[in-house]
């Protein structure tokens, strides 16, 4: 399979990027690691008229200690989110859940401004981000701003960005110390979630879903239970309130919704057994 | 036609390419929308590189680049300008196979053979990274190749063996992670 012929730019800085992008509009593409626009473009079912290369922007590509959260930039591979021992100390749910996205090889390529940009519902980071209640910083033509993770996947595939804009940096408050869970239910190893929950605990606990609906989602009403000071069990039972989970050949929404309770249940445990170092799946 | 990554502001349906492949440089002017597969196989001409399930998941087509293991039907042959590349044709030193190949030869590990190549440098990128591989961590690291024939063992068995040989040698395959 070979994609629909495309023209192709480098792009040499974030606002060279930022230009083309404002040049081209809604025919141009960003292409970082391309591990979920190449696929699509391989199938057809995105066939973009230009294709602007961010890959070479190595100044996006970095994890730093910025005091109250971590900054990470919009170009760093899921590999090097793994490995941050930044990360590990202070947002350990992303450094774990990073390692559980895709395969080895994808996680050399794959990078966590792409995925968030690409807003698949399916997708490890996306849950992540919400659970841990982080920052997009994004640079267009108009300058640049933050957007609130809450504000940022507004439907199925789609995202706050405007056209000409890039994820340069995301922010994640720190989660020092705090506990997590992280779990994906999948048939073969390198697939993505059937369902997936992220969860972290501390001063600052979030619950997030992965592949129960059109967009990543947080788990409000498991949020809300524990509020309430509820137990695991008690919050879990909630866990797919106010969700719309897909229909496929993995799993019928009946089973997700199953999935979403039992997942939540297993994720908020590992919350509280787990005080920052543990794992889960 | 340029030997060096170049930046350009008008996007072009061709690109000029600069790839080192198994340490020797190739330059070619190709579509922009070729895959470094097609561009191993079909330009360069070293069809070691297999294309499996062309969908990102069965890893038959893993090169090295930059020494890191990559699926080479999901990157574009123009994201691997100025680069260099290592395939399955790279590995060997003349008639001495690479400790890996060596390993997967005594421990058998394949069957038909057509996941193989993608296999081997899936696992030298794997021994690369790690000072030290347990079983699981083989199992885990090789969660993006998929062999239909063998059930795992041998190549398990293999790998454990070749990232064993490999350490304190060199892979000539570039710096790794």
């Amino acid at each position: 399979m070979i994609p629909a012929a495309f023209d192709y730019v480098r792009a040499d800085s974030v606002d060279g990027a930022v230009a083309l992008l404002t040049e081209h509009g809604d025919d141009a593409k960003l292409i970082a690691g391309g591990h979920s626009l190449l696929p699509l473009m391989k199938l057809r079912l995105a066939t973009p008229a230009v294709l602007v290369d961010v890959s070479r922007l190595d100044e996006l590509s970095y994890v730093r200690d910025a005091g109250d959260h971590v900054a990470v930039g919009g170009l760093t591979r899921h590999h090097d989110v793994e490995h941050s021992d930044v990360l590990r100390e202070h947002a350990p749910l992303l450094a774990f859940a990073a390692g559980q996205v895709g395969d080895p090889q994808v996680r050399h390529r794959g990078t966590i401004g792409g995925s968030l940009a690409h807003a698949d519902p399916a997708s490890d980071l996306p849950a992540c981000v919400l659970a841990l209640g982080g920052t997009i910083v994004a640079r267009g033509s108009s300058g640049e701003r933050t957007i609130a993770i809450d504000d940022f996947f507004q439907g199925f595939l789609e995202s706050a960005l405007a056209p000409d804009e890039v994820i340069t940096e995301v922010r994640i408050p720190k989660a020092t110390g705090a506990g997590f869970g992280f779990e994906k239910f999948n048939r073969r190893a390198q697939d993505w979630a059937i369902v997936g929950v992220a969860a972290v605990g501390g001063d600052r606990p979030g619950v997030a879903l992965v592949n129960m609906g059109s967009t990543p989602l947080r788990a409000a009403a498991v949020e809300a239970r524990l509020a309430e000071g509820a137990a695991p069990d008690a919050a879990a039972a909630v866990a797919d309130e106010g969700t719309e989970p897909p229909s496929d050949l993995n799993a019928s929404e009946d089973y997700r919704r199953h999935l979403a309770r039992v997942l939540v249940e297993r994720a908020l445990t590992s919350v509280a057994g787990s005080n920052g170092t543990g794992a889960t799946r | 036609m340029t030997s060096e990554p170049r930046n350009s502001t008008a996007p072009t349906a061709s690109v000029s390419v600069s790839i080192a492949v198994n340490g020797r440089p190739t330059d070619n002017t190709v579509e922009a929308r070729t895959l470094l597969v097609q561009y191993l196989r079909e330009t360069v001409g070293l069809t070691g590189t297999n294309i499996g399930c062309d969908t990102t998941s069965c890893g038959a087509c893993t090169v090295l680049l930059d020494g890191e293991s990559v699926k080479s039907c999901t990157v574009l042959a123009a994201q691997a300008d100025g680069r260099s590349v290592t395939t399955i044709e790279g590995l060997a030193d003349g008639e001495t196979l690479h400790p890996m190949q060596e390993a997967f030869r005594e421990y058998h590990g394949l069957q038909c053979g057509y996941c193989t190549p993608g296999m081997v440098m899936a696992a030298v990128s794997l021994a690369t990274e790690h000072d030290a591989l347990s079983e699981s961590d083989v199992r885990t690291g090789l969660e993006g190749n998929l062999c239909r024939c063998t059930g795992y063992h041998n190549i398990v068995r293999a790998v454990m063996a070749g990232a064993d040989a490999m350490s304190g040698t060199t892979t000539g395959a570039g710096s790794g992670a």
